[in-house]
């Protein structure tokens, strides 16, 4: 049987980044997700697999050392939290630019500016909208669970290489610092020269021997081939949309009332559930799991039976937005969230629901 | 079987050390737990607390705003967290720097002069481990036999000489525990 550890979701990004046969991780420290890079320096994973751990010297340094060894085909990372991500949004661009894949965690804390170092869930719009400049996006994952914060680094480098995509995994401060259960349960190691000649040959600067060189590049100078390009882009983005949907429902068949919730909001919201249900009202949950691409039809299809629909998130109202564009205008959508690092608790949540769509529809 | 805990108390007390191995005692005995610390600035020194649940089912939110039980470390804490103890619930507390005592009489409260009893035996830093042992003797929500394997996981190697230590202390603490008994 697999041991069942104790480990805090920043400590297992660091066994997974090792596990999942990861080259290279490049990083500097930031509140509250210091301990990725301390544990993978406790790990010192040079010694066995190989995998490289740079402290760089800044954000901006971290994302172009990952733009290197992702320009090489091989199976980068960063990790940062809100201010710190900020700094790499030119890196992120050019890396969708030059369709790269790496991972990019951002344990995300109370903003704007500097903020506080609690939980916020404040980085949404920056994470499925605007990364950086131009028109591109990320692949998304939200993380619920210390176990996901594991899982979702190898799936992170799955979608990355699948569609040579930058794949950020949007967690905060709360599932980073909690401790929990996990079992580390996957392994895989490092792919070989061979492997990623042969696999990523036609765009990875892996040494030409002979076949014709790739160039990797952001940069076009001529407009219409840069259009083409981003044909190519919003190509890739309907394919994500049309085969990476996830997210998960509880309780949602009979319900007249679903929040919608993400990451750490989505385990408070689980208990307002059970206090709901207690009550007598039918409320269930839709968790998006993957933010870009968004589960937008798994929520229209909900109306059919849904009366309202409360968002609920650590900011002052992000996601919403998303659940707004997914129901229509004709249904109820509100938002509830504490911010800038205070979190609420599940008494707060169930309040708002009532205030804010049970006693409205009565 | 679900218990909702907070200990709270200064930084460097050992408050989210011993969270950690209670947490650690209830993954021992097959349970689920999360383990949630306040953190940052309280790590050098101000107020600290940690959040831990132990259940038999699986933990939904990892925050609560009250507790079946609350450990109090310092009259901060207790100016904040005796309120949000749930009626019938638990509050323990070590006397040590209390200058306002609880006052609430719907809930169970128990002192634990651990911190006096440390400094007689000339070793502070079996203080968190004596106050586990009181709240275990309260609230026995995992054999005494999974806490020495939650402190043994939960103490890094080179630390384990301090075992033997550490579980006497734990024995001490379900000695030292009391009743309170409002003057």
């Amino acid at each position: 049987m697999e041991e069942v550890k104790l480990m805090k979701g920043n400590e297992v990004v660091a066994e997974a980044a090792v596990r999942s046969g990861c080259d290279g991780y490049f990083g500097y420290p930031i509140t509250p997700q210091t301990e990725i890079i301390e544990t993978l320096m406790e790990m010192r994973p040079w010694e066995t697999t190989g995998m490289v751990v740079v402290q760089a010297e800044s954000e901006t340094a971290s994302i172009n050392m990952v733009y290197g060894g992702a320009a090489s085909g091989k199976r980068v990372m960063t990790s940062s939290s809100s201010p710190g991500i900020s700094l790499m949004a030119e890196g992120l661009s050019y890396l969708a630019g030059a369709e790269l894949p790496c991972v990019v965690v951002n344990v995300s804390r109370g903003g704007p500016g500097l903020g506080t170092i609690q939980p916020s869930q404040s980085d949404y719009f920056q994470a499925t909208k605007a990364a950086g400049h131009g028109d591109f996006h990320l692949i998304v994952l939200a993380p619920n669970s210390v176990q996901e914060m594991y899982d979702f680094v190898f799936d992170g480098f799955d979608l990355a290489f699948k569609y040579r995509n930058p794949v950020m995994i949007l967690t905060d401060g709360l599932i980073g610092q909690m401790m929990e259960k996990v079992v580390l349960n996957r392994q895989r190691p490092r792919m070989t020269d061979e492997y990623i000649a042969e696999h990523y040959g036609d765009w990875a600067l892996t040494g030409k021997k002979g076949r014709k060189y790739n160039i990797v590049t952001s940069l076009e100078l001529d407009p219409q081939v840069q259009e083409e390009r981003n044909h190519r882009l919003q190509a890739k983005y309907a394919a994500v949309k049309a085969n990476e949907v996830r997210y998960e429902t509880r309780l949602c068949d009979d319900a007249d009332y679903v929040i919608v919730a993400y990451g750490c909001s989505s385990r408070i919201c689980a208990k307002v559930i059970e206090m709901a249900r207690e009550d007598g009202y039918k409320v269930g949950m839709l968790r998006p799991i993957t933010l870009y691409p968004f589960p937008t039809e798994a929520l229209k299809a909900l109306k059919s039976h849904v009366k309202g629909f409360l968002a609920v998130e650590l900011s002052t109202g992000q996601m919403v937005e998303d659940v707004r564009l997914s129901v229509g205008s004709d249904v109820l959508v509100e938002h509830y969230g504490r911010y800038g690092g205070m979190v609420h608790s599940p008494s707060e949540v169930y309040d708002a629901l009532k205030e804010k769509i049970i006693n409205k529809l009565k | 079987m679900k218990e909702e805990l907070i200990i709270a108390g200064f930084g460097g007390q050992g408050v989210l050390s011993m969270g950690k191995i209670l947490a650690y005692s209830g993954v021992m005995q097959d349970y689920e737990v999360s383990w949630m610390p306040s953190y940052g600035p309280e790590m050098r020194g101000g107020t600290a607390n940690v959040t831990v649940m132990i259940s038999d089912q699986p933990i939904s939110s990892p925050i609560s705003h009250d507790y079946d039980t609350a450990i109090i470390l310092n009259q901060q804490s207790m100016d904040k967290f005796e309120e949000r103890v749930k009626p019938g619930g638990v509050l323990i507390y070590d006397t040590n720097g209390i200058v306002r005592h609880p006052v609430r009489k719907d809930i169970s409260i128990y002192t634990i002069d651990a911190t006096a009893e440390a400094a007689r035996r000339g070793n502070s830093r079996l203080f968190n481990t004596m106050i586990l042992g009181g709240y275990l003797k309260v609230r026995p929500v995992v054999s005494l036999e999974n806490v020495f394997k939650g402190l043994e996981k939960s103490l890094p190697e080179r630390a384990h000489k301090s075992l033997p230590a550490n579980q006497e202390a734990v024995r001490i603490g379900m000695e030292l525990i009391r009743e309170y008994v409002p003057e």
